[in-house]
Protein backbone atom coordinates (compact mmCIF):
# COMPACT_ATOMS: atom_id res chain seq x y z
CA UNK A 1 0.00 0.00 0.00
CA UNK A 2 2.40 2.74 1.23
CA UNK A 3 4.72 1.82 -2.11
CA UNK A 4 1.73 2.06 -4.60
CA UNK A 5 1.49 5.52 -2.78
CA UNK A 6 5.09 6.54 -3.23
CA UNK A 7 4.42 5.35 -7.04
CA UNK A 8 1.58 7.58 -7.15
CA UNK A 9 3.73 10.44 -5.98
CA UNK A 10 6.04 10.19 -7.83
CA UNK A 11 4.52 9.80 -10.92
CA UNK A 12 2.16 12.84 -9.74
CA UNK A 13 5.73 14.85 -9.07
CA UNK A 14 6.79 13.88 -12.79
CA UNK A 15 3.45 15.57 -14.42
CA UNK A 16 3.77 18.49 -12.23
CA UNK A 17 7.92 19.06 -13.52
CA UNK A 18 6.67 18.04 -16.89
CA UNK A 19 3.59 21.19 -16.12
CA UNK A 20 6.17 23.44 -15.28
CA UNK A 21 8.62 22.56 -17.72
CA UNK A 22 8.32 25.93 -19.90
CA UNK A 23 8.09 28.04 -16.65
CA UNK A 24 11.16 26.91 -15.31
CA UNK A 25 13.08 27.23 -18.37
CA UNK A 26 12.02 31.15 -19.08
CA UNK A 27 12.36 31.69 -15.08
CA UNK A 28 15.74 30.38 -15.11
CA UNK A 29 17.37 31.56 -18.46
CA UNK A 30 15.71 34.74 -19.15
CA UNK A 31 14.70 36.16 -15.53
CA UNK A 32 16.86 34.72 -12.38
CA UNK A 33 19.84 34.26 -14.46
CA UNK A 34 19.64 37.70 -15.81
CA UNK A 35 18.74 38.95 -12.21
CA UNK A 36 22.69 37.95 -10.91
CA UNK A 37 24.19 38.92 -14.29
CA UNK A 38 22.76 42.24 -14.08
CA UNK A 39 24.49 42.11 -10.55
CA UNK A 40 27.69 41.19 -11.97
CA UNK A 41 27.20 43.62 -14.70
CA UNK A 42 26.76 46.91 -12.28
CA UNK A 43 29.74 45.97 -11.12
CA UNK A 44 32.06 45.79 -14.00
CA UNK A 45 33.00 47.78 -16.63
CA UNK A 46 31.39 46.15 -20.39
CA UNK A 47 33.03 46.71 -23.46
CA UNK A 48 31.27 44.70 -26.27
CA UNK A 49 33.02 45.68 -29.51
CA UNK A 50 35.54 43.39 -30.68
CA UNK A 51 36.67 40.96 -27.78
CA UNK A 52 33.79 41.48 -25.26
CA UNK A 53 35.57 42.37 -21.90
CA UNK A 54 34.46 42.73 -18.49
CA UNK A 55 36.64 44.94 -15.88
CA UNK A 56 35.65 44.66 -12.37
CA UNK A 57 35.33 48.30 -11.09
CA UNK A 58 34.07 47.40 -7.38
CA UNK A 59 31.49 49.81 -6.45
CA UNK A 60 32.44 52.55 -9.30
CA UNK A 61 29.21 52.58 -11.18
CA UNK A 62 26.75 53.00 -7.87
CA UNK A 63 28.92 55.78 -7.60
CA UNK A 64 28.43 57.11 -10.22
CA UNK A 65 25.10 57.53 -10.04
CA UNK A 66 25.17 60.18 -7.72
CA UNK A 67 27.85 62.32 -9.58
CA UNK A 68 26.00 61.85 -13.09
CA UNK A 69 24.32 65.42 -13.57
CA UNK A 70 21.85 63.24 -16.36
CA UNK A 71 20.97 60.92 -13.94
CA UNK A 72 19.76 63.45 -11.45
CA UNK A 73 17.88 65.27 -13.94
CA UNK A 74 16.19 62.04 -14.97
CA UNK A 75 15.44 60.83 -11.37
CA UNK A 76 14.03 64.64 -11.01
CA UNK A 77 11.96 64.07 -14.02
CA UNK A 78 10.99 60.71 -13.12
CA UNK A 79 10.02 62.04 -9.63
CA UNK A 80 8.03 65.15 -10.33
CA UNK A 81 6.46 62.91 -12.99
CA UNK A 82 4.77 59.98 -10.60
CA UNK A 83 4.30 62.52 -7.86
CA UNK A 84 1.63 64.41 -9.95
CA UNK A 85 0.50 61.51 -12.63
CA UNK A 86 -0.42 59.19 -9.87
CA UNK A 87 -2.49 60.92 -7.89
CA UNK A 88 -4.49 62.65 -10.80
CA UNK A 89 -4.71 59.42 -12.62
CA UNK A 90 -6.37 58.04 -9.67
CA UNK A 91 -9.11 60.63 -8.70
CA UNK A 92 -9.82 61.18 -12.16
CA UNK A 93 -10.39 56.55 -11.89
CA UNK A 94 -12.48 56.99 -8.84
CA UNK A 95 -14.54 59.81 -10.50
CA UNK A 96 -15.03 58.52 -13.45
CA UNK A 97 -16.13 55.12 -11.85
CA UNK A 98 -18.78 56.45 -9.65
CA UNK A 99 -20.17 58.46 -11.81
CA UNK A 100 -20.53 55.38 -14.54
CA UNK A 101 -21.68 53.25 -11.35
CA UNK A 102 -25.03 56.01 -10.81
CA UNK A 103 -27.30 53.58 -12.95
CA UNK A 104 -27.10 56.30 -15.86
CA UNK A 105 -28.45 54.96 -19.07
CA UNK A 106 -25.83 54.55 -21.97
CA UNK A 107 -23.17 53.30 -19.55
CA UNK A 108 -22.17 50.39 -21.85
CA UNK A 109 -21.72 53.32 -24.30
CA UNK A 110 -19.67 55.47 -22.13
CA UNK A 111 -17.59 52.05 -20.64
CA UNK A 112 -16.55 51.11 -24.13
CA UNK A 113 -15.63 54.95 -25.28
CA UNK A 114 -13.41 55.57 -22.18
CA UNK A 115 -11.64 52.05 -22.38
CA UNK A 116 -10.12 53.23 -26.54
CA UNK A 117 -7.29 54.68 -24.54
CA UNK A 118 -6.24 51.65 -22.88
CA UNK A 119 -6.49 49.47 -26.27
CA UNK A 120 -4.50 52.00 -28.52
CA UNK A 121 -0.59 51.26 -28.36
CA UNK A 122 1.46 54.19 -26.68
CA UNK A 123 3.19 54.41 -29.71
CA UNK A 124 0.34 55.38 -31.63
CA UNK A 125 -1.26 57.87 -28.41
CA UNK A 126 2.27 59.49 -28.50
CA UNK A 127 1.68 60.33 -32.32
CA UNK A 128 -1.71 61.20 -32.32
CA UNK A 129 -0.86 63.89 -29.30
CA UNK A 130 2.44 64.77 -30.93
CA UNK A 131 0.03 66.08 -34.01
CA UNK A 132 -2.00 67.66 -31.75
CA UNK A 133 0.51 69.56 -29.63
CA UNK A 134 1.94 70.95 -33.03
CA UNK A 135 2.48 74.41 -33.02
CA UNK A 136 -0.50 74.92 -35.08
CA UNK A 137 -2.59 72.15 -33.95
CA UNK A 138 -5.72 71.42 -32.56
CA UNK A 139 -4.69 71.87 -28.34
CA UNK A 140 -3.26 75.27 -29.46
CA UNK A 141 -6.07 75.93 -31.66
CA UNK A 142 -8.29 75.84 -28.35
CA UNK A 143 -5.90 77.37 -26.11
CA UNK A 144 -6.09 80.53 -28.06
CA UNK A 145 -9.98 80.09 -28.76
CA UNK A 146 -10.25 79.88 -24.57
CA UNK A 147 -7.77 83.61 -24.66
CA UNK A 148 -5.18 81.23 -23.37
CA UNK A 149 -1.52 81.45 -24.17
CA UNK A 150 -0.25 78.58 -26.51
CA UNK A 151 2.90 76.85 -26.54
CA UNK A 152 5.03 75.06 -28.32
CA UNK A 153 4.65 71.58 -26.66
CA UNK A 154 7.08 69.74 -28.21
CA UNK A 155 10.29 72.01 -28.58
CA UNK A 156 9.98 74.10 -25.37
CA UNK A 157 11.81 72.43 -22.01
CA UNK A 158 8.98 73.98 -19.74
CA UNK A 159 6.07 72.45 -21.18
CA UNK A 160 7.30 69.06 -22.78
CA UNK A 161 7.23 66.94 -19.55
CA UNK A 162 3.58 68.29 -18.90
CA UNK A 163 2.06 67.61 -21.87
CA UNK A 164 3.19 64.24 -21.45
CA UNK A 165 2.03 63.97 -18.26
CA UNK A 166 -1.02 64.90 -19.58
CA UNK A 167 -0.98 62.62 -22.24
CA UNK A 168 -0.34 59.65 -20.05
CA UNK A 169 -3.16 60.51 -17.25
CA UNK A 170 -5.43 60.74 -20.06
CA UNK A 171 -4.52 57.25 -21.40
CA UNK A 172 -4.04 55.46 -17.96
CA UNK A 173 -6.91 57.05 -15.59
CA UNK A 174 -10.04 54.49 -17.75
CA UNK A 175 -7.69 51.61 -16.87
CA UNK A 176 -7.91 52.25 -13.27
CA UNK A 177 -11.85 53.46 -13.56
CA UNK A 178 -12.55 49.68 -14.78
CA UNK A 179 -10.91 48.26 -11.68
CA UNK A 180 -12.42 50.99 -9.83
CA UNK A 181 -15.87 49.70 -11.27
CA UNK A 182 -15.61 46.05 -10.43
CA UNK A 183 -14.97 46.86 -6.79
CA UNK A 184 -17.82 49.25 -6.59
CA UNK A 185 -20.22 46.68 -7.17
CA UNK A 186 -19.71 44.74 -3.85
CA UNK A 187 -20.41 48.00 -2.18
CA UNK A 188 -24.03 46.97 -0.78
CA UNK A 189 -27.04 49.44 -1.56
CA UNK A 190 -28.08 49.61 1.86
CA UNK A 191 -25.48 51.74 2.98
CA UNK A 192 -26.25 54.97 0.68
CA UNK A 193 -29.85 53.72 1.13
CA UNK A 194 -29.04 54.34 5.09
CA UNK A 195 -27.37 57.86 4.09
CA UNK A 196 -29.71 58.85 2.29
CA UNK A 197 -32.54 58.51 5.54
CA UNK A 198 -29.80 60.51 7.28
CA UNK A 199 -29.59 63.31 4.01
CA UNK A 200 -26.34 62.84 2.88
CA UNK A 201 -26.35 64.31 -0.77
CA UNK A 202 -24.76 62.76 -3.48
CA UNK A 203 -21.10 64.43 -3.01
CA UNK A 204 -21.41 63.50 1.03
CA UNK A 205 -22.18 59.90 0.28
CA UNK A 206 -19.23 59.65 -2.48
CA UNK A 207 -17.04 61.16 0.28
CA UNK A 208 -18.23 59.07 3.08
CA UNK A 209 -19.25 55.46 1.64
CA UNK A 210 -17.69 55.14 -1.79
CA UNK A 211 -14.22 56.40 -1.11
CA UNK A 212 -13.52 54.94 2.23
CA UNK A 213 -14.98 51.33 0.37
CA UNK A 214 -12.41 51.48 -2.22
CA UNK A 215 -9.94 51.98 0.28
CA UNK A 216 -7.86 48.80 -0.72
CA UNK A 217 -8.44 48.83 -4.13
CA UNK A 218 -6.84 52.61 -4.22
CA UNK A 219 -3.80 51.30 -2.35
CA UNK A 220 -3.74 48.65 -5.13
CA UNK A 221 -3.95 51.15 -8.00
CA UNK A 222 -1.43 53.92 -6.45
CA UNK A 223 1.07 50.62 -6.53
CA UNK A 224 0.53 49.67 -9.80
CA UNK A 225 0.51 53.33 -10.74
CA UNK A 226 3.77 54.16 -8.73
CA UNK A 227 4.76 50.96 -10.51
CA UNK A 228 4.18 52.04 -14.31
CA UNK A 229 4.54 55.59 -14.06
CA UNK A 230 8.31 55.20 -12.79
CA UNK A 231 8.91 53.25 -15.67
CA UNK A 232 8.23 55.81 -18.36
CA UNK A 233 9.67 55.25 -21.80
CA UNK A 234 8.07 54.84 -24.80
CA UNK A 235 6.34 58.00 -24.45
CA UNK A 236 9.14 60.36 -24.04
CA UNK A 237 11.31 58.36 -26.21
CA UNK A 238 8.96 58.99 -29.23
CA UNK A 239 8.45 62.84 -28.24
CA UNK A 240 12.17 63.48 -28.22
CA UNK A 241 13.23 60.88 -31.19
CA UNK A 242 15.04 59.46 -27.98
CA UNK A 243 17.36 62.04 -27.19
CA UNK A 244 15.15 63.22 -23.65
CA UNK A 245 15.27 66.30 -24.82
CA UNK A 246 14.48 69.46 -25.78
CA UNK A 247 16.95 70.35 -22.84
CA UNK A 248 16.70 67.10 -20.46
CA UNK A 249 13.21 67.79 -20.20
CA UNK A 250 11.81 64.79 -20.92
CA UNK A 251 14.61 62.23 -19.52
CA UNK A 252 13.23 59.49 -17.47
CA UNK A 253 15.48 57.06 -15.53
CA UNK A 254 14.18 54.29 -17.83
CA UNK A 255 15.34 56.01 -21.29
CA UNK A 256 18.24 57.31 -19.72
CA UNK A 257 19.27 53.51 -18.91
CA UNK A 258 18.51 52.78 -22.70
CA UNK A 259 21.09 55.48 -23.96
CA UNK A 260 23.68 54.51 -21.40
CA UNK A 261 22.73 50.49 -21.70
CA UNK A 262 22.80 50.90 -26.29
CA UNK A 263 23.77 54.09 -27.47
CA UNK A 264 26.67 55.18 -26.17
CA UNK A 265 29.85 52.97 -25.73
CA UNK A 266 31.64 50.92 -22.73
CA UNK A 267 28.45 52.11 -20.40
CA UNK A 268 26.55 48.94 -20.34
CA UNK A 269 27.93 48.47 -16.42
CA UNK A 270 26.77 51.69 -15.30
CA UNK A 271 23.22 51.84 -17.15
CA UNK A 272 23.10 48.12 -15.20
CA UNK A 273 23.82 49.84 -12.09
CA UNK A 274 20.80 52.90 -12.39
CA UNK A 275 18.38 49.91 -13.53
CA UNK A 276 19.20 48.56 -9.83
CA UNK A 277 18.84 52.02 -8.25
CA UNK A 278 15.55 52.16 -10.08
CA UNK A 279 14.14 49.23 -8.91
CA UNK A 280 15.18 50.01 -5.11
CA UNK A 281 13.44 53.34 -5.32
CA UNK A 282 10.19 51.44 -6.82
CA UNK A 283 10.53 48.98 -4.02
CA UNK A 284 11.10 51.08 -1.36
CA UNK A 285 7.80 53.47 -2.36
CA UNK A 286 5.71 50.60 -2.99
CA UNK A 287 6.67 49.64 0.71
CA UNK A 288 6.40 53.19 1.77
CA UNK A 289 2.93 53.37 0.49
CA UNK A 290 1.88 49.86 1.46
CA UNK A 291 2.81 51.40 5.25
CA UNK A 292 1.10 54.37 5.02
CA UNK A 293 -2.26 52.78 3.72
CA UNK A 294 -2.04 50.51 6.51
CA UNK A 295 -1.58 53.32 8.72
CA UNK A 296 -4.89 55.17 7.61
CA UNK A 297 -6.65 51.56 8.00
CA UNK A 298 -6.47 52.14 11.73
CA UNK A 299 -8.19 55.10 12.36
CA UNK B 1 -36.43 66.89 -3.42
CA UNK B 2 -37.70 64.78 -6.92
CA UNK B 3 -36.09 67.61 -8.69
CA UNK B 4 -32.87 68.31 -7.01
CA UNK B 5 -32.40 64.16 -7.97
CA UNK B 6 -32.80 64.70 -11.40
CA UNK B 7 -30.65 68.00 -11.42
CA UNK B 8 -28.21 65.76 -10.11
CA UNK B 9 -28.81 63.11 -13.48
CA UNK B 10 -28.05 65.64 -15.27
CA UNK B 11 -24.74 67.27 -14.31
CA UNK B 12 -23.70 63.63 -14.32
CA UNK B 13 -24.44 63.39 -17.51
CA UNK B 14 -22.78 66.67 -18.37
CA UNK B 15 -19.27 64.84 -16.91
CA UNK B 16 -19.65 61.62 -18.75
CA UNK B 17 -20.49 63.10 -22.15
CA UNK B 18 -17.62 66.01 -21.31
CA UNK B 19 -15.62 63.10 -20.51
CA UNK B 20 -16.27 61.46 -23.48
CA UNK B 21 -15.65 63.81 -26.14
CA UNK B 22 -12.14 64.67 -24.32
CA UNK B 23 -11.56 60.81 -24.83
CA UNK B 24 -12.89 61.00 -28.32
CA UNK B 25 -11.49 64.25 -29.75
CA UNK B 26 -7.71 62.84 -30.04
CA UNK B 27 -9.00 60.07 -32.01
CA UNK B 28 -11.39 61.59 -34.16
CA UNK B 29 -9.04 64.18 -34.97
CA UNK B 30 -6.09 61.60 -35.87
CA UNK B 31 -8.90 59.60 -37.80
CA UNK B 32 -10.12 62.64 -40.01
CA UNK B 33 -5.89 63.89 -40.83
CA UNK B 34 -5.79 60.26 -42.21
CA UNK B 35 -8.50 61.42 -44.71
CA UNK B 36 -7.09 64.98 -45.56
CA UNK B 37 -4.77 65.73 -48.19
CA UNK B 38 -1.31 67.26 -47.13
CA UNK B 39 -2.38 70.97 -48.52
CA UNK B 40 -5.22 70.93 -45.89
CA UNK B 41 -3.09 69.78 -42.76
CA UNK B 42 -0.66 72.40 -43.27
CA UNK B 43 -2.79 74.89 -44.10
CA UNK B 44 -3.60 74.92 -40.23
CA UNK B 45 -7.08 75.01 -40.42
CA UNK B 46 -9.38 73.47 -38.11
CA UNK B 47 -11.92 71.29 -39.34
CA UNK B 48 -13.14 67.73 -38.67
CA UNK B 49 -14.66 67.10 -41.62
CA UNK B 50 -11.84 66.87 -44.38
CA UNK B 51 -12.62 69.16 -47.48
CA UNK B 52 -11.29 67.07 -49.57
CA UNK B 53 -11.74 63.61 -48.27
CA UNK B 54 -9.38 61.11 -49.76
CA UNK B 55 -8.03 58.32 -49.33
CA UNK B 56 -4.40 58.68 -50.71
CA UNK B 57 -2.97 58.21 -47.47
CA UNK B 58 -3.80 55.17 -46.80
CA UNK B 59 -2.42 53.43 -50.56
CA UNK B 60 0.28 55.95 -50.07
CA UNK B 61 2.09 54.79 -46.85
CA UNK B 62 2.29 51.05 -48.20
CA UNK B 63 3.68 52.91 -51.70
CA UNK B 64 6.47 54.80 -49.69
CA UNK B 65 6.97 52.31 -47.23
CA UNK B 66 7.42 49.07 -48.57
CA UNK B 67 8.17 47.68 -45.45
CA UNK B 68 5.17 48.51 -44.00
CA UNK B 69 3.26 44.98 -45.39
CA UNK B 70 6.60 43.55 -43.71
CA UNK B 71 6.13 45.37 -40.37
CA UNK B 72 2.70 44.31 -40.04
CA UNK B 73 3.42 40.25 -40.35
CA UNK B 74 5.94 40.46 -38.01
CA UNK B 75 3.79 42.13 -35.36
CA UNK B 76 0.90 39.73 -36.00
CA UNK B 77 3.37 36.93 -35.76
CA UNK B 78 5.12 37.34 -32.98
CA UNK B 79 1.85 38.49 -31.19
CA UNK B 80 -0.15 35.35 -32.70
CA UNK B 81 2.02 32.67 -31.40
CA UNK B 82 3.50 34.83 -28.53
CA UNK B 83 -0.05 34.53 -27.15
CA UNK B 84 -0.70 30.94 -28.04
CA UNK B 85 2.47 29.62 -26.06
CA UNK B 86 1.41 32.34 -23.25
CA UNK B 87 -1.92 30.81 -22.75
CA UNK B 88 -0.62 26.98 -22.66
CA UNK B 89 2.21 27.69 -21.10
CA UNK B 90 0.44 30.09 -18.21
CA UNK B 91 -2.19 27.75 -17.76
CA UNK B 92 0.13 24.43 -17.58
CA UNK B 93 2.00 26.01 -14.68
CA UNK B 94 -1.44 27.48 -13.36
CA UNK B 95 -2.98 24.04 -13.21
CA UNK B 96 0.62 22.41 -11.61
CA UNK B 97 0.79 25.20 -8.98
CA UNK B 98 -3.10 24.57 -7.94
CA UNK B 99 -3.19 20.92 -8.01
CA UNK B 100 -0.14 18.73 -8.27
CA UNK B 101 2.34 18.01 -5.84
CA UNK B 102 5.45 17.48 -6.20
CA UNK B 103 8.96 18.84 -4.08
CA UNK B 104 9.86 22.40 -4.75
CA UNK B 105 6.44 23.35 -5.69
CA UNK B 106 6.38 26.46 -2.63
CA UNK B 107 9.35 27.74 -3.41
CA UNK B 108 8.45 27.63 -7.03
CA UNK B 109 5.38 29.76 -6.17
CA UNK B 110 7.12 32.20 -4.29
CA UNK B 111 9.67 33.01 -6.89
CA UNK B 112 6.77 33.50 -9.43
CA UNK B 113 5.06 36.08 -6.83
CA UNK B 114 8.47 37.54 -6.12
CA UNK B 115 8.97 38.12 -9.79
CA UNK B 116 6.38 40.36 -10.41
CA UNK B 117 7.91 42.74 -8.09
CA UNK B 118 11.31 43.09 -10.45
CA UNK B 119 10.76 45.75 -13.33
CA UNK B 120 12.13 44.99 -16.40
CA UNK B 121 14.65 47.65 -16.57
CA UNK B 122 16.89 44.79 -14.47
CA UNK B 123 16.53 41.95 -16.52
CA UNK B 124 16.40 44.13 -19.92
CA UNK B 125 20.33 44.28 -20.43
CA UNK B 126 21.35 40.81 -19.33
CA UNK B 127 18.73 39.45 -21.42
CA UNK B 128 20.01 41.76 -24.81
CA UNK B 129 23.38 40.31 -24.30
CA UNK B 130 22.74 36.48 -23.49
CA UNK B 131 20.32 36.91 -26.82
CA UNK B 132 23.08 38.25 -28.50
CA UNK B 133 25.27 35.25 -27.27
CA UNK B 134 22.55 32.77 -29.08
CA UNK B 135 22.77 34.89 -31.93
CA UNK B 136 18.72 35.70 -31.51
CA UNK B 137 19.39 39.28 -32.08
CA UNK B 138 16.84 40.27 -35.19
CA UNK B 139 14.73 36.76 -34.96
CA UNK B 140 11.45 36.07 -33.86
CA UNK B 141 12.56 33.66 -30.97
CA UNK B 142 14.70 36.47 -29.65
CA UNK B 143 11.01 38.15 -29.25
CA UNK B 144 8.91 35.30 -28.63
CA UNK B 145 11.06 32.73 -26.31
CA UNK B 146 11.96 35.19 -23.39
CA UNK B 147 8.14 36.39 -22.86
CA UNK B 148 6.23 32.73 -23.51
CA UNK B 149 5.85 32.97 -19.60
CA UNK B 150 3.94 35.70 -17.65
CA UNK B 151 4.12 35.63 -13.98
CA UNK B 152 1.01 37.53 -13.26
CA UNK B 153 -1.09 35.18 -16.13
CA UNK B 154 0.70 32.16 -14.02
CA UNK B 155 -0.54 33.75 -11.00
CA UNK B 156 -3.98 34.72 -12.50
CA UNK B 157 -4.51 31.07 -13.75
CA UNK B 158 -3.70 29.15 -10.47
CA UNK B 159 -6.31 31.34 -8.77
CA UNK B 160 -8.69 30.13 -11.42
CA UNK B 161 -7.70 26.38 -11.07
CA UNK B 162 -8.22 26.45 -7.21
CA UNK B 163 -11.48 27.30 -7.49
CA UNK B 164 -12.54 25.03 -10.39
CA UNK B 165 -14.64 22.37 -9.35
CA UNK B 166 -12.55 19.02 -8.80
CA UNK B 167 -15.19 16.36 -9.19
CA UNK B 168 -14.92 16.67 -13.41
CA UNK B 169 -11.33 15.63 -13.03
CA UNK B 170 -11.95 13.12 -10.55
CA UNK B 171 -14.75 11.84 -13.32
CA UNK B 172 -12.23 11.70 -16.07
CA UNK B 173 -10.04 10.33 -14.26
CA UNK B 174 -12.39 7.05 -13.96
CA UNK B 175 -13.36 7.46 -17.32
CA UNK B 176 -9.17 6.56 -18.06
CA UNK B 177 -8.03 9.69 -18.98
CA UNK B 178 -4.49 10.64 -17.90
CA UNK B 179 -3.52 13.44 -15.78
CA UNK B 180 -2.09 15.21 -19.30
CA UNK B 181 -4.97 13.68 -21.53
CA UNK B 182 -7.79 15.38 -18.89
CA UNK B 183 -5.69 18.67 -18.80
CA UNK B 184 -6.25 19.13 -22.26
CA UNK B 185 -9.53 17.66 -22.73
CA UNK B 186 -11.31 18.51 -19.79
CA UNK B 187 -9.49 21.43 -17.78
CA UNK B 188 -8.56 23.56 -20.70
CA UNK B 189 -12.11 23.28 -22.53
CA UNK B 190 -14.06 24.39 -19.45
CA UNK B 191 -11.36 27.34 -18.55
CA UNK B 192 -11.94 28.95 -21.53
CA UNK B 193 -13.02 32.66 -20.17
CA UNK B 194 -10.12 32.77 -18.10
CA UNK B 195 -8.22 32.01 -21.37
CA UNK B 196 -10.08 34.39 -22.96
CA UNK B 197 -9.42 37.33 -20.88
CA UNK B 198 -5.28 36.17 -20.92
CA UNK B 199 -5.38 36.34 -24.54
CA UNK B 200 -6.74 39.62 -24.81
CA UNK B 201 -3.76 40.93 -22.39
CA UNK B 202 -1.34 39.12 -23.69
CA UNK B 203 -2.06 39.90 -27.24
CA UNK B 204 -1.97 43.89 -26.17
CA UNK B 205 1.27 43.19 -24.65
CA UNK B 206 3.35 41.82 -27.85
CA UNK B 207 1.42 44.06 -30.16
CA UNK B 208 2.05 47.25 -28.57
CA UNK B 209 5.38 46.18 -27.35
CA UNK B 210 7.99 49.27 -27.85
CA UNK B 211 10.89 48.84 -25.89
CA UNK B 212 11.98 45.04 -26.32
CA UNK B 213 11.57 45.39 -30.07
CA UNK B 214 13.42 48.60 -30.06
CA UNK B 215 16.65 46.44 -28.20
CA UNK B 216 15.69 43.40 -29.99
CA UNK B 217 15.43 44.56 -33.65
CA UNK B 218 17.98 46.64 -35.19
CA UNK B 219 17.20 45.51 -39.06
CA UNK B 220 14.28 47.64 -40.10
CA UNK B 221 12.84 44.27 -42.11
CA UNK B 222 12.62 42.64 -38.47
CA UNK B 223 10.86 45.84 -36.91
CA UNK B 224 7.32 45.46 -35.73
CA UNK B 225 4.56 48.13 -36.26
CA UNK B 226 4.96 50.61 -32.99
CA UNK B 227 9.25 50.69 -33.90
CA UNK B 228 8.12 51.02 -37.89
CA UNK B 229 5.69 53.69 -37.26
CA UNK B 230 8.49 55.54 -35.26
CA UNK B 231 10.82 54.97 -37.80
CA UNK B 232 7.89 56.33 -40.31
CA UNK B 233 7.40 59.48 -38.45
CA UNK B 234 11.71 60.10 -38.74
CA UNK B 235 11.42 60.14 -42.34
CA UNK B 236 7.81 61.98 -43.35
CA UNK B 237 8.69 64.48 -40.42
CA UNK B 238 5.79 66.52 -41.14
CA UNK B 239 3.39 64.41 -43.43
CA UNK B 240 0.95 64.16 -40.64
CA UNK B 241 -1.63 62.49 -42.81
CA UNK B 242 0.60 60.08 -43.49
CA UNK B 243 1.55 59.31 -40.17
CA UNK B 244 -2.20 59.18 -38.66
CA UNK B 245 -3.15 57.24 -41.82
CA UNK B 246 -0.39 54.81 -40.69
CA UNK B 247 -1.74 55.05 -36.65
CA UNK B 248 -5.21 54.22 -37.80
CA UNK B 249 -4.03 51.11 -40.12
CA UNK B 250 -1.99 49.74 -36.20
CA UNK B 251 -4.92 50.64 -34.00
CA UNK B 252 -7.70 48.88 -35.90
CA UNK B 253 -6.81 45.17 -34.95
CA UNK B 254 -6.95 45.35 -31.94
CA UNK B 255 -10.40 47.33 -31.40
CA UNK B 256 -11.62 44.42 -34.15
CA UNK B 257 -10.44 42.24 -30.97
CA UNK B 258 -12.09 43.93 -28.53
CA UNK B 259 -15.55 44.35 -29.98
CA UNK B 260 -14.96 40.41 -30.16
CA UNK B 261 -13.81 39.73 -26.37
CA UNK B 262 -15.35 42.45 -24.93
CA UNK B 263 -17.01 40.14 -22.25
CA UNK B 264 -13.90 38.38 -21.28
CA UNK B 265 -11.93 41.97 -21.01
CA UNK B 266 -14.27 43.41 -18.25
CA UNK B 267 -13.94 39.75 -16.34
CA UNK B 268 -10.35 39.61 -16.89
CA UNK B 269 -9.60 42.87 -15.68
CA UNK B 270 -11.11 42.04 -12.63
CA UNK B 271 -9.09 38.64 -12.41
CA UNK B 272 -5.85 40.44 -12.53
CA UNK B 273 -7.04 43.96 -10.55
CA UNK B 274 -9.04 42.51 -7.82
CA UNK B 275 -6.56 39.66 -6.46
Amino acid sequence: MNRKYSTRALKEAGQGYFFMSPTIFVLLLFILGPIFYAIFLSFHNVRLLGETAFNFVGLANYERVFEDRRAGIALWNTFKYVMIVVPCQTVLAIILAATLNAGMKGEKFFRIVYFLPTLTSSAVLTLIFMWMYNREGLVNFGLDKLGLPTYDFIGDPNVALTAIMVMNIWATAPFFMVIYLAALQDIPDSLYEAAELDGAGPVRKFLSITVPHLRPITSFVVIMGVIGTFQLFDQSYIFSGGSGGPDNSTLTVVLLIYQYAFKSMDTMGYAAAIAFVLAIVILVSTLIQRKLSKEENLY
Amino acid sequence: MKKKTSFGRIFLYVILCTYALVTLIPFLWALSSSFKPLSEIVSGSINFIPKNFTFDNYRQIFIEQALFPRWMFNSVLIATVGTALNILFNSMAGYALARLTFPGKKSLFIVILAVLMIPAQVTMIPNYLILREFGWLNSYQGMIVPSMINATFIFMMRQFFVNFPKELEEAAAIDGLSRIGTFFKVVLPLAKPALAAQAIFVFMGFWNDFMRPLIIMTDSSMYTLPLGLNTFKGQFVSYWNYIMAASMVFTLPVLVIYAFFNKYFIKGLSLTGGK
